[in-house]
């Protein structure tokens, strides 16, 4: 049965953005079929893999974990708006340079994580680094790389905040 | 290292979908939008088995929002054939069967109607709407109890081939084959040490972190257009016409960005079912699997019941190799046995060798290949036996390997003779390695090694390189990327071209705007698409030398081409500076390649590993662990280090923590990704890496396939570990910490 949708009103990726949607429909689904924004993906639909991962008002959240509703007045960041104009955000950098990309599929949340990570401790220990990370689910790299990258973009940020 | 010097290849440049897919630009398979898109839903049978006496889909139709439902009926039935799906084949009427259940349903999960309908909420409340009348039948789940003749029967028409025939034998046995190599019971005769054990693997799945997903658009032409996360767009096409009676001309599939895997995305399961709810709708469907269906429905892969007895002398020289091992294929064939058989053994030259092997099938989902498929089992039995008999017998386990270890000219039981391989440099590098002389101490801890073998494929591919006016090429070819693949082609192009990895720009194209290409899988595509730019990038040289001979007004054989530089005599210019030139010299340059070799260098890894073991709870820990592989020539070391990581961490999760949890009646009870334990950043340590080159001696750069073999030594690796650390041999997969403290307590008791 075709519900009543309400209208919500967030801020997404810097931009104001208005939308209308079920009560059933999740934060994920809001993204991905109603904004276009398909850069999350859903892996699970329970909160178990964390590829559709989004940043709240600074928090990580697992979108498919998140009402679209509850979206109301929030700040959001999505991977399609980390990003400056033509230059990659230094945790794409060193993802790429690090070969810490396979399929890619997973790499949308892991790399917003790692921007939470970074953001509240900007020199992480490995064991620290692989705790955060293990709310997702890579398949391909076997983490190795991803760590690796997770470490040279704390070590350029840090430089650049320095 | 292979001795020649390259420009390109060895160097570890930035992928070229790189910047896709950090910024989530890349467009996976649910993440087609059509105008009109409709969504489907696939209600599938609660009963493991079940016969289907009616389905009543009225009032599902009626609920509104919906556009179409589908079943077994909409399908057409047609002759049968056999399907080749590169890493095995499928009659199609079993092909058929499984995308929608006619008669029976054969597992829990298996699909038995469709919805379309304007949202997937929509879709799936109408699904609840549908009535089916099953008869539950009685399931069979164990592989040895499906063998029994007075088993439930899962296909009524299966017949076993026997020796390569088909046998007039009805059964779930579905293939029986052996292989032998001169005379087992002299050769134990000979042996001063003998060891048999029996080995039980439970259904594993590649775990590929994007469930399966199929847009199709019937269109009104008569075309079906199909946009799918594949392994491959020529086989899905192929599969899709058949199991729809079309010509496969008027099926075009185009492969969108995979989100892995690992043999998991060759068969396909949505593709026919959107399209039939499209034709039925007029509209484009897209089907997404939940990722319950992912585990219920798609291939996991086989668990298994594998008996090996190996006699060795007590110079270490192994004198003899028995093997029985049953299969279980799930509820239609899938020969995967056959592969196990193939490789457990592989990495030794024994003079007598007799292995029998079963494909089962059982009330289970159609199993599907998983990274060198069949080996990781198989190679878990046999090295795990090698294991102990280098025990008995007081040796290394990796010296002993080597005194037995296979080389050129090596005849293996299936017939093989190797050509040049890399099995010793492998045990030799892992020898040498620093881990494996590394102490290890404190209680409780133990270092383990094993070997494994993948003998990868060549097969058919295409590929085009169109020059452009500025110097830098357009490679248009068939094979799906499924981990940076785009790249090791390209570079492969970029070294006869003279010019840098991102002056080649690689672009996977649709079944309709390249020649076929057999699926990403079998290791193959850097081996064979690697091969076919390797041969256009060659065709565009020999285009062009023409080029410069017209404007020289010489002979096209006077031009020569090195280091990007067209010259003859004193003449000289550069790839660019004649690519500017085309137009006037005739038109533009396509070049083009089309291979389909025969032959494929297998590739053999091993695998290093120390473990923990917590005698309170039974978990193991895994401490430090080094993967070496035999790569040919490493096209680009990233990609081949980042195949062996995630092999390893994928052969350490079948070791340690995954398996398909059932109950008596055959329904999975941990059919998510929380209860399914795939490994974590946390459960694993960094992956340390030896890429071996040993060039494959047929394909142009030498490059052996790396994607698969790398799974396979883990799981026997880390069961040798455990018996160092605890003294406790676990013949079982997973090694659960319930596993392992039932084995600790039995043995003090």
């Amino acid at each position: 049965m075709m519900k009543e949708k309400l209208r919500v009103q967030a801020t997404i990726n810097e931009q104001p953005v208005e939308f209308l949607c079920e009560p059933r429909q999740s934060l994920l689904e809001c993204l991905r079929d109603i904004l276009g924004l398909t850069g999350a993906k859903e892996g699970c639909n329970d909160g178990n893999c964390g590829a559709c991962a989004v940043i709240m008002d600074g928090r990580l959240v697992n979108s498919c974990l998140v009402l679209g509703v509850e979206a109301q007045g929030r700040r959001i960041t999505t991977i399609e708006g980390l990003a400056r104009g033509p230059e990659l955000h230094p945790i794409q950098r060193a993802f790429l340079e690090q070969g810490a990309v396979q399929c890619g599929f997973c790499t949308p949340g892991l790399i917003l994580a790692t921007k939470v990570l970074l953001d509240r401790y900007p020199d992480p220990s490995e064991p620290q680094i692989r705790r955060w990370l293990a709310n997702h689910l890579c398949r391909c790299t076997g983490y190795d790389k991803i760590v690796r990258a997770v470490r040279q973009a704390a070590a350029e940020l840090r430089e650049v905040r320095a | 290292m292979s001795g020649r010097s390259y420009r390109v290849i060895g160097t570890r440049p930035i992928r070229h979908d790189g910047a896709d897919k950090v910024t989530g630009r890349a467009l996976f398979g649910a993440d087609v939008r059509l105008p009109g898109m409709a969504y489907g839903y696939v209600l599938r049978s609660p009963y493991a088995h079940a016969r289907i006496r009616r389905i009543d889909t009225s009032r599902a139709e009626k609920h509104p929002g919906v556009l179409a439902v589908v079943t077994a009926a909409d399908l057409p039935t047609g002759p049968d054939r056999l399907l080749d799906l590169v890493e095995g084949t499928l009659p199609l009427s079993y092909a058929r069967a499984n995308v929608l259940a006619r008669d029976k349903a054969l597992y829990k999960g298996h699909a038995v109607a469709a919805v379309a309908a304007v949202n997937r909420h929509v879709a799936e409340e109408a699904a609840g709407l549908i009535e089916v009348e099953y008869e539950p039948l009685p399931a069979v789940l164990d592989v040895l109890e499906a063998m029994r003749q007075d088993a439930p029967r899962v296909l009524e028409d299966l017949r076993m081939r026997e020796f390569g025939e088909l046998a007039d034998k009805a059964g779930n046995i579905a293939e029986h084959f052996r292989h032998v190599l001169g005379d087992v019971e002299k050769g134990f005769a000979e042996a001063d040490v003998i060891v048999e054990r029996e080995f039980r693997t439970v259904m594993v799945h590649q775990g590929y972190l994007e469930p399966q997903s199929a847009t199709a658009l019937w269109n009104q032409d008569g075309r079906l257009y199909i946009w799918t996360t594949t392994q491959g767009a020529f086989s899905a096409r192929e599969a899709t016409a058949w199991i729809l009676d079309l010509p496969v001309s008027q099926v075009r599939v185009t492969p969108m960005e995979v989100g892995g895997a690992f043999g998991g995305k060759i068969r396909i399961y949505l593709e026919p079912v959107a399209a039939l709810l499209s034709r039925k709708c007029g509209r484009p469907v897209q089907i997404t699997m939940p990722r319950r269906d992912v585990f219920e429905a798609t291939g996991p892969t086989p668990g298994t019941f594998i008996r090996v007895k190996m006699g060795a002398r007590a110079d270490g020289r192994i004198t003899a190799a028995q093997v029985w091992m049953a299969y279980e294929t799930g509820a239609f064939p899938s020969g995967q046995c056959g592969f196990g058989a193939l490789c457990m053994l592989a990495p030794y030259d024994i003079p007598n060798v007799l292995i029998d092997g079963y494909d089962v099938v059982v009330n289970k989902p159609s199993t599907a290949p998983y990274r060198a498929p069949g080996a990781t089992q198989a190679a878990f039995a046999a090295e795990s036996v090698v294991d102990e008999l280098a025990e008995r017998l007081g040796m290394d386990p990796i010296e002993f390997r080597l005194k037995n270890a296979a080389r050129e000219g090596t005849r293996r039981a299936d017939g093989l003779k190797y050509q040049r391989i890399g099995c010793v440099e492998v045990l030799e590098a892992m020898r040498d390695h620093p881990h494996y002389r590394a102490p290890l101490e404190g209680p409780n801890r133990g270092r383990g090694v094993a070997m494994g073998y993948w003998f990868n494929i060549g097969w058919y591919s295409s590929c085009t390189i169109a020059v452009n006016p500025d110097g830098t090429v357009n490679l248009v070819e068939g094979s799906v990327d499924l981990s940076g693949t785009r790249t090791t082609i390209a570079m492969q192009a970029a070294e006869v071209l003279g010019l840098r990895p991102e002056q080649v720009h690689p672009v996977v194209a649709d079944t309709d705007s390249i020649g076929p290409t057999a699926v990403t899988g079998g290791s193959r595509t850097t081996y064979a698409t690697g091969w076919a730019a390797w041969e256009a990038a060659h065709d565009v040289i020999r285009q062009m030398k023409q080029r410069a001979a017209l404007l020289w007004e010489v002979e096209p054989e006077a031009v020569s081409f090195e280091c990007g530089v067209f010259r003859s005599g004193d003449r000289s210019m550069t790839f660019a500076e004649l690519a500017e030139r085309l137009e006037e010299t005739g038109g533009p340059v396509i070049g083009r390649g089309t291979v389909n070799p025969s032959s494929a260098g297998g590739s053999f890894a091993g695998a290093i590993v120390d473990v923990e073991v917590d005698p309170e709870t039974g978990k193991v820990t895994v401490l430090r662990f080094t993967s070496v592989q035999d790569a040919g020539t490493a096209i680009n070391p990233t990609a081949v280090e980042g195949q062996m990581q995630g092999g390893s961490v994928q052969g350490i999760g079948w070791a340690l923590n995954e398996e398909y949890y059932w109950t008596p009646e055959g329904v999975m009870l941990n059919s998510s990704l929380l209860d399914y334990r795939e490994p974590t950043a946390l459960d694993v340590p960094p992956i340390e890496t030896v890429i071996v080159e040993v060039p494959e001696p047929a394909q142009p750069f030498g490059v052996r396939g790396v994607g698969e073999a790398n799974i396979v030594p883990p799981p026997a690796a880390i069961a040798n570990a455990v018996y160092r650390a605890v003294g406790v041999r676990l013949r079982q997969l997973p090694m659960k910490p319930s596993a392992l403290l039932e084995a600790l307590w039995s043995k003090e008791a």
